[in-house]
């Protein structure tokens, strides 16, 4: 019954989405007051019965109704109720439905959030994101539908992957999706406006927080899969540029760049036509991103051929929106006016340069990612590895990290490039001191792996000194630079934040490669390893008894100097449905970096009656959670941009009737 | 400056980054490409890499052994033919969590004539335990056993 109730909201959600796309777009065209009105309410119904939808599919997942072909082949009686209600959305048919309510939760936001749209703009916005939602939901019905019954049904599901049993993870896709979603409005934005043929400030006040809010998600979703990955696959590794990671990375870098470019649109009406491009391929990036994770079709072409429906869809979805898209754009562009003009070396110089050096990595990620796609469909199996990436991506990134330390200092339209080295000397000077002090700490590294050491270093530097010199910190007395720090307008404070996580990140990620220690050995309980200064023994290996499943429990004895500093656990999980082992990795966040420590079955033959000996990876990390943490500062930092009182709603409103009284 | 240079600088800086990149693609992509070969192609001996590629198959039943300085030997099939792989942990790292014998695996390394001398094990973090490459290399194989996805 509650299988029928889901099934049947989902259906009729995609006949008010239809009639969504049809009836506000063809008022818009024809000036139709009554059929552009429409599009509030059917918003509204769509996000509504799609709630009903995935509540049912929850409940259904958390009662265990195994029923539906879905729950069984996804869950199971004895797993916690978290990893239940996570099941919903942890594979490819949940998944797309969770991806349309949050489609239609966004729209119905700008249906709420929109009032003061102009009336044929907001009816646009909705019909084309409408268009989208009848994409998805289509795709769900006919070819991914999660409420399809079993007869006869099953006593037991098939169970989850119990790699993916993890909170990390768990949380790990909502994210992702509010982050690719949320591109679909900058998307939408950008539609309406080529069939408006006008972009303006407005629209840029309009499409900002919406892409500044999908970025914050994305840079979760990513950090948060990231660390899963560190902690949870034990094999000390963050990124493997792996298809699946690609299909987030692109998203967000077209995203960083979007959010950038916007910024100049706001503030000086230019980059008009290269932004609204911007937002077609980031959403396009988004649609590939979840469609080549879901259906596995980046691993082979041929997996259109096990699944042809699926696959001949999300090729057909992905040509008409990327390929209906870019011809409006084409055909539109051009009506879109010329903006202001402005110097090569100025804050919009320095965006340009962003711009153009992140769109050249997406284009490189691009390229390896589909490579093996593009060789299969010629007979040749290859897959494209990790050096790749490295050797393509990092030079691209490090020109720009290097303009980024240096545009927030740069003016609007013609920034002075005599009078920046006596604004940014500080920097200069803290950028030695650190890298003296790191390599004092740790001794020498590879030239590249200083390079990009310095790089981070020399971005959070220049954001600690742009800050500084907004504040006037050193040049009044202390109470009047707390006083100016606490009058700055949030959106700089929210730069300054998520550009020092940026430097953060970029510092962790260098330190951790450059000085990692790795010792992996044999050893009988009892035995120690010596890793840098620390002294590691496997104290004793137990075995316990888990929720659902028995793990070995090793611990590990931590000292330096002779006395004991910390103590690792890590695990081996062996669940029974389906019969899976698992490697808990043991973390313990040093100041200096993390400690690392798993365990595994070493299979080498034991002689009866003497104990065991385990396989044993010991690391030490420097500074690996200065990754972690700038993350969340990227995160916190879009935040506080997002609640800068420029951004809101109402000051839109006051900017479009002094427009309108000009 | 005339709008007609500004848009000249714009057309150049984007050129040259493009160059950039695609320099930095073509100077790269050659010696990172790995191709996917089952046992019974590298064995055939034909097209067979000198250097690093992966190789697909199923773990034999049977045949995983450990020594005592953490390498370990197992045998990959594909029905037709199998061979035997070696890898070292204590210089490439603990097996996956995936790793199991009769399993899809795929092995990264090179063929040494005799044996598959492997640097990487992978396993794909994904739901299905069967990495693509290799359920498509057994189907052609006619070895495929497994459910078809419903």
């Amino acid at each position: 019954m509650i299988a029928e109730i889901g099934h049947f909201a989902l259906i009729i959600a995609l006949m008010l989405a239809v009639a969504q796309s049809m009836a506000p777009l063809y008022g818009a065209w024809r000036r139709n007051a009554t059929l552009m009105a429409l599009c509030s309410p059917l918003a509204w119904g769509q996000f509504l019965l799609l709630g009903v939808s995935f509540l049912c599919l929850t409940y259904l997942y958390v009662v265990s109704d195994f029923s539906v072909q879905n729950v069984f082949l996804n869950s199971h009686t004895q797993k916690p109720l978290l990893y239940k209600v996570s099941g919903v959305w942890g594979n490819h048919e949940g998944s797309i439905l969770l991806w349309a309510l949050i489609l239609a939760f966004f729209g119905a936001a700008v249906a709420m959030f929109g009032r003061r749209l102009p009336q044929t703009f907001k009816a646009r916005v909705l019909g084309v994101q409408a268009l989208i939602g009848v994409g998805f939901l289509s795709f769900s019905l006919f070819t991914s539908n999660p409420f399809i019954r079993l007869n006869p049904a099953p006593l037991e599901g098939q169970g989850l992957n119990p790699l993916l049993q993890d909170p990390g993870l768990a949380f790990h896709p909502p994210m992702l999706y509010l982050g690719y979603v949320g591109l679909s409005i900058a998307f939408s934005f950008a539609i309406a406006a080529l069939l408006e043929g006008r972009v303006n400030a407005l629209w840029a006040r309009w499409v900002r927080p919406w892409t500044l809010a999908a970025w914050c998600f994305l840079t979760a979703g990513i950090a948060l899969g990231s660390w899963w990955a560190y902690y949870e696959l034990g094999w000390g590794g963050w990124w493997f540029w792996d298809p699946v990671e690609n299909a987030s990375l692109m998203p967000w870098l077209a995203a960083t760049a979007l959010l950038h470019s916007a910024i100049v649109v706001e503030k000086r009406e230019t980059l008009k036509s290269w932004t609204v491009l911007l937002a077609i391929v980031a959403f396009s990036l988004s649609l590939l991103g979840t469609f080549i994770v879901r259906s596995g079709v980046l691993n082979s072409v041929h997996a259109f051929a096990s699944d042809p429906t699926r696959g001949v869809y999300i090729l057909g979805f992905l040509f008409v929106v990327v390929g209906g898209s870019l011809v409006l754009y084409a055909v539109r562009a051009s009506t879109l006016q010329a903006g202001g003009m402005f110097a090569a070396v100025s804050r919009e110089g320095g965006l340009v340069w962003n711009n153009l050096f992140l769109a050249a990595a997406t284009g490189t990620v691009l390229f390896g990612t589909l490579f093996p796609m593009l060789a299969d469909a010629f007979g040749y199996k290859v897959s494209v590895a990790a050096p790749y990436f490295n050797a393509v991506f990092v030079p691209l990134m490090i020109p720009l990290l290097l303009v980024m330390a240096v545009g927030p200092f740069l003016a609007w339209k013609r920034g002075n490039i005599a009078a920046l080295p006596g604004r940014i000397w500080p920097a200069v000077i803290l950028l030695l001191v650190g890298l003296g002090l790191a390599i004092w700490w740790q001794g020498a590294a590879a030239p590249l792996e200083i390079l990009g050491l310095a790089t981070g270093i020399w971005l959070l530097a220049s954001v600690l000194v742009e800050l500084a010199g907004r504040i006037n910190l050193f040049r009044t007395s202390l109470g009047g630079s707390m006083k100016r720090a606490v009058d700055l307008p949030r959106g700089a404070w929210g730069m300054s934040v998520a550009h020092a996580g940026m430097g953060l990140v970029v510092i962790g990620m260098a330190a951790s490669i450059s000085w990692e220690r790795e010792v992996i050995s044999l050893k009988y309980p009892g035995d120690s390893s010596t890793l840098g200064a620390y002294e590691i023994t496997l104290q004793d290996v137990a075995l316990k008894q888990g929720p659902n499943y028995r793990y070995h429990e090793g611990t590990f004895i931590v000292r330096r100097d002779g006395a004991v500093i910390a103590t690792l656990y890590p695990e081996i999980r062996n669940y029974t449905d389906p019969v899976t082992q698992t490697t808990e990795a043991a973390i313990y966040p040093l100041i200096s970096g993390d400690l690392y420590a798993v365990i595994a079955e070493s299979g080498a033959n034991n002689i009866p009656g003497e104990p065991k000996r385990w396989g044993v990876r010991l690391y030490h990390k420097p500074l690996i959670g200065w990754m972690w943490l700038g993350a969340f500062m990227m995160f916190v930092g879009g935040g506080l941009s997002l609640s800068d009182r420029r951004l809101r709603v109402g000051v839109a409103q006051k900017a479009k009737q002094a427009e309108a009284s000009v | 400056m005339k709008r007609k240079h500004q848009r000249a600088l714009f057309v150049g800086a984007g050129l040259a980054v493009l160059a950039l990149a695609t320099t930095l693609v073509l100077n790269s992509l050659g010696q990172s490409l790995n191709y996917f070969l089952m046992p019974t192609e590298v064995l055939a001996g034909e097209d067979v890499p000198q250097g690093t590629f992966q190789l697909g198959g199923l773990v034999s039943d049977g045949s995983f052994e450990a020594d005592d300085e953490m390498g370990v030997s197992f045998q990959v099939e594909d029905g037709s033919s199998s061979l035997s792989v070696v890898y070292d942990q204590v210089a490439h790292g603990l097996l996956p969590d995936l790793f199991r014998e009769g399993q899809g695996v795929i092995v990264e390394g090179q063929w040494d004539g005799s044996q598959f001398v492997a640097s990487r094990v992978l396993a794909k973090h994904d739901e299905n335990y069967m990495p693509p490459e290799v359920a498509e290399g057994l189907k052609e194989m006619g070895e495929w056993r497994g459910e078809e996805t419903p």
